[in-house]
C-alpha cells in the first residue's frame, strides 16, 4: 500500500505563496492514487524553480541541464521501459530552451509524462519573459513589452496529435491530481501544462487572474475528437479551459524496438555466438 | 612503397564507383591480400568527382599512397585530374573513346560489353582480369552485394563480369598480375567506423544515439543494422544535444551507451560532456574529425579537434581520449573506452577522422568468444548504508546503483551536490566534491596505454604522431631506414592523460624530433610541451583535407 508518507516531506527553497507547493501536493496525490511504488518511478528535471520539485520527493531523479529533460527521459525510458518516467520542469525549460525536444517527444510518442509548471515568466533568473508570456508583458529586459506572440503549448501539442494533452491549474489541486494520474496511466507521451502564479515576478497572471478564468471542460467533452480539441486548445481569454483536452491511442515509441520486447537493456550481456556470426559476414 | 599496387577508381558520384571499389576491395581481401582504402568524395550525391583508391599488397600495409599504378577512369575528368599521379610504369583502364596514349592505356569497348547501367560492373571485370583475381571470388562477392536485387539484375551482373573478364584476358599482356595465394587466410574487410561499432557491441553497448553527420554516420548505420539481432537500441535524435542527453539518460538507467558525431555536432554535445562529468555517468563519445572551422570540408579529413575534445565542457572533471591508428585499434580501443567509462563513471573519447572512418582494411579475426564485456560499475545492493551515490572514497569512485533496481534512491544532479546527490550551496561540500571527482584521474593515469616506440634507439630522427597518421609515419620511417637514416617513431594511441615517464626520455634522446599531424597548429606537439616542457621543433603538418601519406612526410622532411 503506497501512502503519501512514502514520497517524503522536505524543506523547499521556493518563495512563500509559490504555485509550486500545490503542484508538488498534486503530484504526490497522483502517485499515491496510482499506487506507484517510489522505486518504480524515475523523475527527470531540468533547470528552473520548477525543476527543483522532484528533489522534494523521495524518488529516483536525474536533474539535468536546462531544456534537456525530455531527451534524458527518452533515454531512461528506452533503457528501462518498465519504469514510470516523469519529467517535471518549467515553461522556459520545456518550451524555450528545450523546444525542439518538445516537438520530437510528441512526434515519437515516447511513454513519458511531461509536467510543465507554466507561470508565463522566468523565475530563477528573476523575471524575464518566457515563451508563454503574453504579448505586451512588461519586464526589466522587455521594457516596451513582449513583442513576440505567446506560445500555446496545448494547441501545439494537439496540432501535432500528441498522445495525451491536458491543462491544469495549481489552484485546483484535486482536479490537477486526477489529470496527472490519467497522464501517468496513458501509454504514450502525455503533456500536462499546469498554470501557476509566480508571486515574485508575474504581477499580471496572478492567482486570482487564473482563478477567475480557469473552467473545467464540460462533463460530456470528448477528448478523442481532434477538431473540437483543436478549438478548445485555442481558447485563451475570459475563459481558459482546463482538463484533458485531447487523447488518442497511437502506439508508444518504445513498443517499436525489437530489443525492448524482452524488457530493460540492463545487464543483458552479449550473445557472443551471434556476434561471431555477424563478424563472419564481414569476411 | 614497393611490392604494392595502388589502384585508383575515379568518376562522378552516382556512377556506382563505391560499389565497384567495395566489391574489388573485398575480392582482394578474400583472395588473401592486404588493402588500404582511401575514399575521397565531394559533398554531393550526383556528379562532381570522387575517387576510391585501393592499395594492395601481399604483405601487411598500413598506409595509403599518392602515386597510382592503375587508374580506372569511369569518366574523362579522372584522366585529366589523375594522369599526373601515375608511376613511371603506371597503366590506365578507360573507355575506348578516350584520348589517352595506347601504350599505357587499355581502351575498353564498354558500350559493347554492357549497357550504361552495368558499365561499372564491366570496369570491375576488366580490373579483376588484369590483376589476376579469380572470377569465382569476384562473382561471389558481387552476389553478396546484390543478393537481394531482382534475379534478372543478378544474372546480368554475372554475365557482364564474365564477358569483361574474358575480353580482358583475350587482350595482349598489359601489366603484371598480383602474386596468387594458394590458400588465402580468412580475414575480414572492415572500415574504422564498422570496427568501432563492433568493438562497442562486444564490450556490451546497449544504447547508441546520434544525429547524422559525415564522416561519423556509418557507426550508427552499422549498429542499426545489427540492433535487432544484438538487442541494442539505436536512436536518431532530433539534434546532437538530444543525442548525448539521451545517451546519458540511458546510461543512468543502466545501459552502456555511446554517441558518435563529428566536430560541429560535437560542439553541440559539449554541455552534455560536462553533464557526464558532473553526474559521473559513463559514456563513450566517438568523434570522427573532418576539417573545420564551422562546416569546413564536410567529406575530407583532418586531425584538428584534439585540443577541442581535450577541453570540451565547462568546469574541471576527468576524461580519457583514445586515438586509434588502425582499424583493429578502432575495435580494441573502443572496448577499452567502454571499460574506462564504466569504471571511472564519466566521459571517454574515441577520436578518429574521415580517412580512418572510411578506410577499408583487411583485418584478422577478433576472437569475441574470448573477449570480456566491460565490467559494469554498478552494484545490485549498496555495500554500506545509508546509500550515497556520490560518497567520497579513497580513489574518487563512488558506489553506483541503478534507479529502480532496489529501494534505494538514486539521484544524479547537474548542480553541485551532496553525497546523496541533492543540490547544495555548502561551499565546503563543493570543495570536497571537486577533489573527489578529480581523484579519479589518478586511476585513469595508472591505466594509460603507453605510446609505441619503434625503430633505432637514440635515433637521428624521431617521428612523433597520433591517430590515423600512424601507418604513414611507420612506412616513411622504414623508407628512411632503408636509405641508411637512423629513424624511430613514437605513436600515441592514447592522448589523454599523457604520462611523461612513459616517453619523455625517448624525445630527449633523439637528435631531431618531428611531430607529424593533420592540423596547422601542431596540437599534439603543443600538448606534449604543456605536459612535459619538451618542445618539438620539427613539424610535418597537413590541413588541405587529404590524409598524410608516406610520400607527403618524405617530401616535407626534405
Amino acid at each position: 500500500m503506497v501512502t503519501l508518507k512514502d514520497y517524503g516531506d522536505y524543506e523547499t527553497a521556493w518563495c512563500p505563496g509559490c504555485g509550486n507547493f500545490s503542484i508538488l501536493k498534486a503530484v504526490k496525490q497522483a502517485l499515491v492514487a496510482s499506487q506507484i511504488r517510489r522505486q518504480d518511478v524515475i523523475f527527470v528535471s531540468g533547470i528552473g524553480q520548477a525543476a527543483k520539485a522532484p528533489h522534494y520527493l523521495n524518488v529516483n531523479l536525474f536533474d539535468g541541464l536546462h531544456g534537456r529533460s525530455l531527451p534524458v527521459a527518452t533515454g531512461v525510458k528506452l533503457a528501462n521501459p518498465k519504469m514510470t518516467v516523469i519529467v517535471e520542469s518549467g515553461d522556459g525549460c520545456n518550451y524555450g530552451e528545450g523546444g525542439n525536444h518538445f516537438l520530437a517527444a510528441i512526434r515519437r510518442n515516447i511513454d513519458v509524462t511531461l509536467l510543465v509548471h507554466n507561470n508565463q515568466v522566468y523565475g530563477l533568473t528573476k523575471g524575464q519573459a518566457s515563451p508563454t508570456s503574453e504579448t505586451g508583458f512588461v519586464t526589466k529586459v522587455q521594457p516596451e513589452g513582449v513583442a513576440s506572440f505567446s506560445f500555446n503549448p496545448v494547441a501545439a501539442a494537439v496540432a501535432l496529435q500528441a498522445g495525451f494533452v491536458a491543462r491544469g491549474f495549481a489552484g485546483m489541486v484535486d482536479h490537477l491530481a486526477l489529470i496527472i494520474q490519467e497522464a501517468i496511466a496513458h501509454r504514450g507521451f502525455s503533456l500536462v501544462d499546469i498554470l501557476q502564479p509566480c508571486v515574485s515576478f508575474n504581477k499580471v497572471n496572478t492567482f486570482s487572474w487564473y482563478k477567475s478564468r480557469c473552467k473545467e471542460v464540460a462533463t460530456d467533452y470528448d477528448p478523442t475528437n481532434w477538431e473540437t480539441a483543436m478549438k478548445t486548445a485555442e481558447e485563451w481569454g475570459n475563459t481558459i479551459p482546463i482538463g484533458i483536452l485531447y487523447r488518442n491511442k497511437r502506439p508508444s515509441y518504445e513498443s517499436h524496438f525489437p530489443a525492448l520486447k524482452e524488457g530493460p537493456l540492463v545487464g543483458k550481456g552479449v550473445d557472443r555466438e551471434l556476434l561471431t556470426k555477424i563478424l563472419e559476414s564481414y569476411r | 612503397m614497393d611490392e604494392t599496387l595502388n589502384i585508383l577508381i575515379g568518376g562522378e558520384a552516382g556512377q556506382g564507383l563505391v560499389t565497384v571499389g567495395e566489391i574489388l576491395a573485398k575480392s582482394l581481401v578474400r583472395s588473401g591480400y592486404y588493402i588500404v582504402v582511401t575514399q575521397s568524395y565531394m559533398s554531393r550525391i550526383r556528379g562532381g568527382h570522387n575517387t576510391f583508391s585501393v592499395r594492395v599488397s601481399p604483405k601487411e600495409i598500413l598506409a595509403s599512397q599518392e602515386a597510382v599504378d592503375l587508374i580506372v577512369a569511369l569518366d574523362d575528368l579522372t584522366l585529366t585530374l589523375h594522369e599526373k599521379d601515375l608511376t613511371p610504369q603506371g597503366r590506365i583502364v578507360a573507355d575506348q573513346g578516350c584520348g589517352a596514349d595506347e601504350k599505357i592505356c587499355l581502351k575498353v569497348p564498354f558500350g559493347h560489353l554492357a549497357s550504361d547501367q552495368f558499365s561499372n560492373i564491366a570496369a570491375l571485370g576488366v580490373v579483376s582480369g588484369l590483376i589476376g583475381l579469380k572470377e569465382e571470388v569476384v562473382g561471389r562477392t558481387l552476389e553478396d552485394f546484390f543478393g537481394k536485387k531482382a534475379p534478372g539484375i543478378v544474372e546480368e551482373n554475372h554475365r557482364v563480369l564474365r564477358e569483361a573478364m574474358v575480353w580482358t584476358l583475350s587482350q595482349p599482356p598489359f601489366m603484371g598480375k598480383l602474386p596468387p595465394f594458394p590458400n588465402p587466410p580468412q580475414r575480414m574487410m572492415m572500415q574504422g567506423n564498422e570496427a568501432i561499432a563492433m568493438g562497442a557491441i562486444s564490450a556490451g553497448l546497449k544504447f547508441y544515439s546520434f544525429y547524422p553527420m559525415t564522416p561519423s554516420t556509418s557507426i550508427g548505420q552499422t549498429l542499426a543494422k545489427w540492433a535487432g539481432k544484438m538487442g541494442l537500441v539505436v536512436e536518431q535524435a532530433e539534434d546532437e544535444i538530444a543525442a548525448i542527453n539521451m545517451a546519458l539518460g540511458a546510461s543512468y538507467a543502466g545501459a552502456p551507451s555511446m554517441v558518435g558525431t563529428s566536430g560541429g555536432g560535437f560542439a553541440l554535445m559539449v554541455e552534455g560532456v560536462s553533464l557526464a562529468g558532473m553526474t559521473e555517468t559513463p559514456i563513450v563519445i566517438a568523434v570522427a574529425q573532418r576539417p573545420g572551422p564551422a562546416t569546413g570540408l564536410p567529406t575530407r579529413t583532418e586531425q584538428a579537434d584534439l585540443q577541442f575534445v581535450l577541453y570540451a565542457g565547462h568546469g574541471e572533471f576527468p576524461r580519457a581520449i583514445f586515438a586509434p591508428g588502425t582499424v583493429e585499434e578502432c575495435f580494441h580501443l573502443t572496448r577499452r573506452a567502454f571499460a574506462l567509462a564504466e569504471k571511472y563513471q564519466g566521459p571517454v573519447f574515441i577520436l578518429t577522422d574521415q580517412f580512418l572512418s572510411d578506410s577499408y582494411r583487411s583485418i584478422g579475426p577478433f576472437e569475441v568468444e574470448k573477449l570480456p564485456l566491460a565490467e559494469p560499475s554498478w552494484d545490485a545492493v549498496p555495500a554500506s548504508l545509508p546509500y550515497r551515490r556520490f560518497a567520497v572514497t579513497e580513489n574518487g569512485i563512488s558506489p553506483r546503483l541503478l534507479p529502480g533496481w532496489s529501494e534505494h534512491r538514486v539521484v544524479a544532479g547537474s548542480d553541485e551536490h551532496t553525497e546523496d546527490g541533492h543540490l547544495t550551496e555548502d561551499l565546503s561540500v563543493r570543495k570536497k566534491m571537486v577533489e573527489k571527482r578529480l581523484k579519479k584521474m589518478g586511476g585513469i593515469r595508472r591505466e594509460v596505454i603507453p605510446p609505441e616506440f619503434k625503430g633505432d634507439k637514440n635515433p637521428d630522427l624521431l617521428l612523433v604522431t597520433w591517430g590515423s597518421t600512424k601507418g604513414s609515419v611507420l612506412e616513411a620511417a622504414s623508407h628512411l631506414k632503408s636509405r641508411g637514416r637512423r629513424a624511430g617513431t613514437l605513436y600515441f594511441p592514447q592522448l589523454w592523460p599523457l604520462v611523461q615517464e612513459q616517453f619523455l626520455s625517448m624525445l630527449q634522446e633523439a637528435r631531431q624530433v618531428v611531430c607529424v599531424e593533420g592540423n596547422a597548429t601542431g596540437q599534439l606537439a603543443k600538448l606534449i610541451r604543456q605536459e612535459t616542457g619538451f618542445e618539438i621543433k620539427g613539424r610535418v603538418s597537413r590541413y588541405d583535407g587529404l590524409p598524410i601519406t608516406p610520400e607527403f612526410i618524405l617530401r616535407q622532411l626534405n
